[in-house]
């Protein structure tokens, strides 16, 4: 399962760095939502895969034993979610000022 | 357990929401703003006056022991950091009263900043690697808003820019805080030393110090990395490109100095080699670039960014001589480059120009400010009695010492040439009689208001600042060389937040 997991961070970077070298800016906020998808997959795949073993503890037991699937990469994603999710809403309207405003609407180099 | 640590996040925090209940009374929002960062730059003062006393500081919050909860580390460069970011913010405070336009106001600047203001602290202050993106987010959020704010077509621009590289550079670093945690299993800064400096070494430490040095120096300005800085910081009002250009670069380069210092143990040599060509290449670059400006505000930028190489030069030469010179002339950066910018908006106050050509005639009619810009130019040139030379001299010291002769020659020179640079300003806008367009401009009737108090006076004071520094600079190379001994002393900042001290 981490080799496909690699291999799909791998394809959301190469995409999201494609769509920000395009010169359009809506082009540029999706390439941008795709890059904070493959950190997340990224985190996700780091941090070990485990099916079926959630961290519960048992009763009488003080400690996790064996094999269980690491809540903290998940915490790490939802913050990164959830952070974003607000960026990303705000390119958007960004975006959707400076189309408005004239001439804005190609990323221009000086 | 000192919980005292949390009042620099808690203060800009409360005085946001404050704000917010202000939402349409503009004037009272910048009561707000001037009283509560009085309030916050003493807090900060009681920081450094504790860590000083009583060494490194650490707070961990909700009590939860140390590699499981977020940790707030305050140690010497810490502390500092955090008072220079109380005392630039109450200065921006104090400009805005004249300098920010109700209706910005009426669209939450002052709320905006204070939360800016949260975010840097909190990065400054935090012990934890992921918590440290966090801040970074806030403080980038609360940035692109000010920024943008206002709407005008080159805020806008400036503003798409910015976030774009940004974002990336959070990208980059968030895969960072992944891949860390996938090889080292923690992200608290002192475990992760510990781990790092273990019998085990984990695997991927060049390539994540190459990811992290990547991301901070994106955030940093560092040289191949800096192009969109002078994109953005001339197109926001004066007071907000002056807080920008005074702490958000520092942001990265603290985060570039610690995560060198304490994360990745020292003896990778290729990453201190490519950090000190990477810093020689970001002063010689930049400061070529400024030469040629004539927009008076990307000139600016250009300077600010080769500025930052000596900085970093500290970090490649790795010896606490040239780690207490770097941040010496950290210290000195922040308040002459935050000056350098109000100054900005004081000439442009006064010509109604940005394109130092058209300028001029500033000597004859304002002596006094004039002055105060020759002194803060020489300064920034690194001019002897005064504050950017100590640092300087510090560096060039150890680059000495450190049989580092070519990054010393590059110091010289961009030293050199930043003096042009300025003396340049110098004559076109202040020495050089006014140009047609410049008197029409001083004769018309609006022009002849004087320059608001709110303006000149935290102006001077900065000028005030970085005089004082440069006359008596014993205090601060004291400061900077313990806090550059700290940052060398790892497991001293192990022990205050992982062993059982408390």
């Amino acid at each position: 399962m981490e080799v496909e997991l690699a291999v799909v961070v791998g394809a959301l970077y190469a995409a999201g760095f494609y769509m920000m070298m395009r010169r359009n800016i809506v082009k540029l906020v999706l390439g941008l939502a795709l890059l904070g998808h493959a950190a997340n997959l990224l985190i996700f795949t780091m941090g070990r895969l485990v099916r079926g073993h959630p961290p519960v503890m048992h009763t009488g037991e003080i400690q996790l034993r064996g094999l269980f699937a690491d809540p903290i990469p998940e915490a790490l994603i939802l913050t990164a979610i959830v952070i974003g999710f607000g960026i990303q809403a705000f390119a958007i309207v960004l975006v959707k000022r400076a189309h408005q405003t004239p001439w804005t609407d190609e990323t221009r180099l000086e | 357990m000192n919980h005292f640590l949390v009042l620099p996040i808690v203060i800009p925090l409360s005085c946001a929401v404050i704000s917010f209940f202000f939402w349409r009374r503009p004037a009272l929002q910048k009561v707000v703003g001037v009283v509560g960062s009085s309030i916050w730059f003493a807090v900060t003062l009681l920081i450094l006056h504790t860590v000083r006393r009583e060494g490194i500081q650490v707070t961990q919050l909700g009590s939860w022991p140390a590699p499981f909860g977020i940790t707030l580390v305050a140690d010497t460069l810490s502390a500092v950091l955090v008072l220079l970011t109380g005392l630039i913010v109450l200065t921006t405070f104090i400009v805005s009263w004249s300098e920010i336009e109700s209706q910005r106001v009426a669209f939450g600047y002052c709320p905006l900043l204070h939360i800016l203001a949260m975010g840097i602290c909190g990065a400054f202050l935090t012990g934890d690697l992921f918590n440290l993106y966090v801040w970074f987010e806030v403080m980038l959020i609360a940035s692109f808003v000010l920024l943008g704010l206002g709407g005008k077509r080159p805020q806008l621009e400036a503003t798409i820019k910015y976030v774009a590289l940004n974002l990336i550079a959070s990208a980059l670093f968030l895969a960072g805080i992944g891949v860390l945690y996938g090889v080292v299993g923690t992200l608290n800064m002192a475990d992760l030393a510990q781990q790092m400096r273990g019998p085990s070494p984990p695997n991927l430490a060049p390539t994540l110090a190459t990811l992290l040095l990547i991301a901070f120096g994106i955030k940093a300005a560092m040289f191949p990395l800096f192009f969109w800085l002078p994109a953005s910081y001339p197109a926001p009002p004066p007071p907000v490109s002056a807080v920008f250009a005074g702490l958000l670069t520092k942001v990265g380069v603290y985060s570039l100095l610690r995560s060198f210092t304490l994360i990745f143990p020292p003896g990778n040599h290729t990453s201190l080699q490519l950090i000190t060509l990477l810093s020689a290449l970001t002063m010689l670059v930049g400061i070529l670039g400024a030469i040629p400006q004539k927009n008076l505000r990307r000139n600016f930028s250009f300077t600010l960014v080769s500025h930052i190489g000596y900085l970093l030069a500290g970090l490649g030469l790795f010896s606490p001589l040239a780690m207490a010179g770097s941040l010496f002339y950290l210290v000195h950066d922040i308040v002459a480059k935050t000056c350098l910018f109000l100054f900005s908006g004081i000439i442009e106050r006064l010509t109604m120009h940005s394109d130092i050509t058209k300028m001029g005639g500033i000597y004859r009619s304002h002596p006094l400010i004039s002055g105060c810009f020759f002194l803060l130019a020489l300064s920034v040139s690194g001019i002897p009695p005064l504050s950017g030379f100590w640092g300087k001299l510090l560096l060039v010291q150890a680059g000495l010492n450190g049989n580092a002769y070519n990054l010393v020659a590059v110091m010289l020179l961009t030293g050199l040439l930043t003096l042009y640079s300025m003396m340049k300003i110098w004559s076109e806008v202040f020495w050089k009689d006014s140009t047609r367009d410049a008197l029409v401009a001083s004769r018309s009737p609006e022009r002849v208001v004087p320059l608001p108090m709110p303006l000149v006076i935290p102006v001077v004071c900065l000028v005030g600042i970085s005089l004082l520094m440069g006359l008596f600079p014993s205090p601060v190379y004291e400061l900077a060389s313990e806090a550059s001994r700290q940052m060398f002393d790892a497991d001293a900042y192990i022990q205050a937040v992982m062993g059982g001290k408390r």
